[in-house]
């Protein structure tokens, strides 16, 4: 895990819990929606706090794909479950909607959770992506097939003048 | 029936949710590391093999239907109970999902995480 992939995990925390947050803000000023009333929904993105709150879920998109490309999927889940946290803390601070204890307390057994998964490996999943194939990297090879790499990469050197 | 309509809307942000993040983390292991992919062939390569997956767009779709679910379940419950129990409970189902369908090794550290969030829903809903 370098400071890099640590950065891409908070990114997918602090984007998904503030864009559900001005979502859920933006559906209460449109108000609800009903099911003989589709046109609603053309409504709703319409209001600016859920045009943001869509913005900034593309960008929570942007960082699960890039946390997906190289951890597990039962690693990113957890890693960034801190978001729920940040959640109850908006919903309470800033839409002022009401937090039971009862509610505050399975947030906390949720968030417990990421300390189960923080210090395992990132990545267990068997199949190999499909970049390690192609990649050239300077790692001794082993076997009688990448032998025949290095001829090719021995030939290729010898080549040049 | 308002909490009849909530929960409901949860249940169906929660199974579109599951499909798709365990096709979209397919899709992206089949493109591999995006920063290394990145600094190897630039942001083109990773965005055309990102787009070229047909796997990530099933994915997309899923997430889709998961989004306006979660739409509709917003705008009928709290956000503090419907954004914690759709995600938590499409994390439980993920953890089976990936073991499944992804192979992952979900370990015991991984399971206990599972039911530590089980337990958190089940708080949450009360």
């Amino acid at each position: 895990m370098t400071f890099r992939k640590y950065l891409v995990l908070a990114g997918v925390t602090v984007f998904a819990a503030a864009g559900d947050s001005m979502l859920s803000h933006g559906m209460k000023q449109t108000g609800n929606i009903s099911l003989h009333h589709l046109q609603g929904i053309i409504l709703a993105l319409l209001n600016p706090w859920v045009a943001v709150g869509i913005l900034l879920l593309l960008a929570f998109f942007a960082s699960y794909m890039n946390a997906l490309s190289w951890a597990d999927l039962t690693y990113v889940l957890p890693a960034t479950s801190l978001g729920y946290v940040l959640l109850a803390l908006v919903a309470r601070f800033v839409l002022h909607e009401q937090v039971s204890p009862l509610r505050w307390l399975g947030i906390a057994l949720i968030s417990g959770g990421v300390g189960f998964v923080a210090g395992g490996p990132a990545l267990t999943s068997h199949e190999p992506p499909l970049l390690a194939k192609n990649a050239t990297n300077g790692a001794p090879a082993v076997g009688g097939g990448s032998s025949a790499q290095h001829d090719v990469a021995a030939a290729s050197s010898g080549g040049q003048p | 029936m308002k909490n009849l309509y909530t929960w409901g809307g949860i249940l169906v942000v929660v199974f579109a949710s599951v499909v798709g993040d365990v096709l979209l983390a397919r899709a992206m292991k089949q493109v591999g590391d995006v920063h290394d992919l990145w600094q190897r062939a630039g942001l083109w390569a990773v965005v055309s093999r990102v787009l070229g997956n047909p796997i990530f767009f099933l994915g997309v779709t899923a997430m889709a239907v998961a989004f306006f679910s979660l739409l509709f379940a917003l705008s009928w419950g709290d956000v503090s109970l419907v954004a914690p129990a759709a995600a938590s409970l499409t994390f439980i189902g993920n953890a089976f999902a990936a073991k499944i369908f992804l192979h992952e090794k979900v370990d015991r550290r991984r399971w206990i995480a599972a039911l530590l969030v089980a337990a958190g829903v089940a708080l949450l809903a009360g």
